[in-house]
């Protein structure tokens, strides 16, 4: 056969000449030594996270360790846990276990809402509806944060349109027994626990959406099949298949809407009742008081308690199917 | 007497695409069943129609008599063995094949000794603990096996479960599927694209194309009287011949298939036969298969290894008795 008349590269060197230069240099450099290019390109973001990021962090958290004298208002830096023992009085307990109970029913009701809605992408969503989805779960986290809360403030509003709503739909019954009840209620939505909830919800959701989607979008259909042969109804298959297999994104998302409602300030100050948060707390503290020991205690508490929950995940296997 | 798995005039159209098309079928008790067809041909969505997958859009469905339209896959006692295994892969082995029985609320006792018995079954004892992600493919294809067994089916539906095992393992597999067919007495509903798993496996074979059965038959009827130029070439690459050709040794004007073993070829010395060209050989061990072309004419031939053969570009003469060609119904 003849081969040679196609191949016009048949006088070429078997081994091709470096591109030369610095450029051709490093290239080769590069490809024998790969770690060296990975070391370059983690430097900068190690230097970043391990010293201003983390650095800065234990800087904080060491003064939660120095004490703060009552009469001068000077921080005394010898090391103490007396902080810690303020950290423990029943006030500042109150504000950690409000803070705690709210995080956890946010989370709750987070995974609540976001499991459908994920299930619903990651399953049945294609081309444009998918592009849709990304949108209608990114779009409120373009928008400014504040912009939301006070827009939240004016729904939530005693003269605002859930209330309008309720009348229309002869619910104000329904609306007046819910804030006549003790904890959740108060003068008007905006001004109670019900609505601090409300809108950590809607805040957090996009955060536990999209981590619930991607466990579901690799969860192979015919696993749903599977079960279903195999004699599992709707419910089964969701408790024994999807449920497990969807739960490692679960706890990513609780992951987010659990620390984000453990350290924000902000929402509560606007929307809620005046009972503090950690993070109100950890504001007060360091600013208006003065008590920087304090406050970093306060910070403290968020990361033990997120220690014990992803300790806690692990143990139930929440990462098994990672 | 009822059949295990019966279609009446089935349709199954995913919008203007007719993936079933008005197929009628009946599959009796206790029979190994093969469903052959290229990719495409609406095969599996036949399987996924009896396991409740997919819901016909014409037509009636019945198993055992019962008619099947939406009754959900949970609803019903047919298993199945999933192309690519679908086994869960949270769970252990032992989990996997007694899942079945854990969403009927059979006790954990109970449902564990009967899963160790399945995997003994396909000869995986002792393999319970492991993960799914921890066998080999082989081992997967067994557990997938058992688990759907364990739940003794009525209809067992097997979607080219063999597919991705590599030649040995899938002809052990094959014998053995055959063996456990044969012991359990299960209406076993083969998938499958390779026309030798089909014919040596199945006790009938239902040839498909486009969506339409183009004939069901034993084996031996599939291989030796194909009723369409389609079914001879696609079960066995059979020498499709044309009805001008056929006219000359048959007298009739129809369509007609040779077997490429049925072929003899000779020196181009010996006057009587078709006159060809060797074109090219390729040597497959046991068999060597001959391409010809007799005066534009491509056919084929199989003969045994060993035989003196031509050289490439030589003339031959061909040489075959004429009851080995048959004739199809396919009009001319």
């Amino acid at each position: 056969m003849s081969v040679d008349a196609t191949m016009p590269r048949a006088t070429a060197p078997a081994i091709l000449p470096g591109s030369g230069g610095m450029r051709g240099a490093l290239s080769d450099l590069f490809w024998r030594r790969p770690q060296l290019l990975l070391l370059l390109m983690l430097l900068p973001p190690v230097l970043w996270l391990g010293i201003v990021y983390i650095g800065s962090l234990f800087a904080l958290l060491a003064q939660s360790f120095f004490s703060i004298d009552e009469f001068s208002g000077l921080i005394n830096r010898e090391l103490t846990l007396k902080t810690y023992g303020d950290l423990l009085q029943a006030a500042n307990l109150d504000i950690i276990l409000r803070t705690v109970t709210m995080a956890a029913l946010v989370t709750l009701a987070s995974a609540v809402v976001a499991f459908p809605i994920a299930y619903y992408a990651a399953r049945y969503a294609r081309g444009r509806w998918k592009a849709l989805f990304y949108l209608g779960v990114m779009l409120p986290l373009w928008s400014s944060y504040l912009v939301k809360i006070y827009a939240w403030k004016l729904i939530l509003a005693k003269e605002g349109i859930l209330t309008w709503l309720f009348g229309k739909l002869y619910l104000q019954w329904l609306l007046d027994a819910w804030l006549s009840l003790p904890v959740v209620g108060g003068n008007s939505l905006s001004v109670s626990f019900t609505g601090t909830f409300i809108v950590f919800v809607y805040v957090w959701l996009p955060f536990m959406i999209l981590p619930v989607q991607a466990a579901l979008e690799r969860v192979p259909g015919n696993l749903v099949e599977a079960s279903s042969d195999l004699g599992a109804s709707p419910g089964q298959t969701f408790r024994n298949v999807l449920f497990p297999l969807a739960l490692p994104g679960i706890v990513a998302g609780s992951i987010f809407t659990f620390s984000l409602t453990l350290g924000d300030y902000i929402i509560p100050q606007i929307i809620g009742t005046s009972r503090l948060f950690i993070g109100q707390a950890v504001y007060s503290q360091q600013g208006t008081a003065g008590n920087i020991p304090l406050a970093a205690a306060f910070t403290v508490v968020p990361i033990v308690i997120m220690g014990f929950y992803l300790w806690g995940a692990k143990r139930m296997g929440a990462f098994d199917a990672l | 007497m009822t059949s295990a798995v019966s279609f009446k005039q089935v349709s199954r159209h995913f919008g203007s695409v007719r993936a079933v098309d008005a197929v009628d079928l009946d599959i009796a008790p206790g029979e190994f069943f093969a469903m052959l067809g290229p990719s495409g041909s609406g095969k599996t969505t036949c399987l996924r129609l009896i396991a409740g997958f997919e819901q016909p859009t014409a037509g009636s469905i019945s198993i055992f008599g019962e008619r099947a339209e939406g009754v959900p896959p949970y609803r019903r006692n047919v298993n199945t063995v999933f192309q690519d295994y679908a086994l869960f892969p949270h769970l252990n082995v032992l989990d996997n094949v007694a899942y079945g029985l854990m969403v009927k609320g059979v006790g954990k006792a109970e449902r564990h000794k009967a899963a160790e018995e399945a995997l003994s079954l396909v000869r995986l004892p002792g393999y319970g603990a492991r993960r799914p992600g921890q066998l080999s493919g082989g081992q997967r294809q067994r557990v997938a096996l058992a688990r759907a067994l364990v739940n003794q089916p009525k209809v067992l539906l097997l979607d080219e479960p063999l597919g991705a095992l590599d030649l040995k393992l899938r002809e052990n597999m094959q014998e053995e599927l055959k063996s456990l067919q044969k012991a359990l007495g299960i209406t076993f509903v083969f998938v499958t694209h390779d026309q030798g798993e089909a014919l040596s496996m199945a006790d009938r074979v239902a040839v498909f194309n486009d969506g339409r059965i183009m004939q069901i038959g034993t084996p031996e009827d599939i291989y030796q009287r194909p009723k369409t130029r389609f079914v001879a070439d696609f079960v066995g690459s059979s020498n499709v011949l044309p009805p001008d050709f056929v006219q000359r040794y048959s007298g009739q004007h129809r369509w007609g298939s040779l077997r490429p073993e049925s072929i003899r070829v000779g020196r181009a010395t010996s006057g009587e036969g078709v006159a060809a060209r060797l074109v090219s050989t390729n040597y497959l061990g046991a068999t060597t298969r001959l391409a010809l072309d007799a005066d534009g004419l491509k056919l084929h031939a199989v003969v045994p290894a060993g035989t003196a053969l031509p050289v490439e570009g030589e003339a031959v003469v061909l040489t075959f008795n004429r009851e080995h060609l048959h004739l199809m119904d396919e009009p001319a």
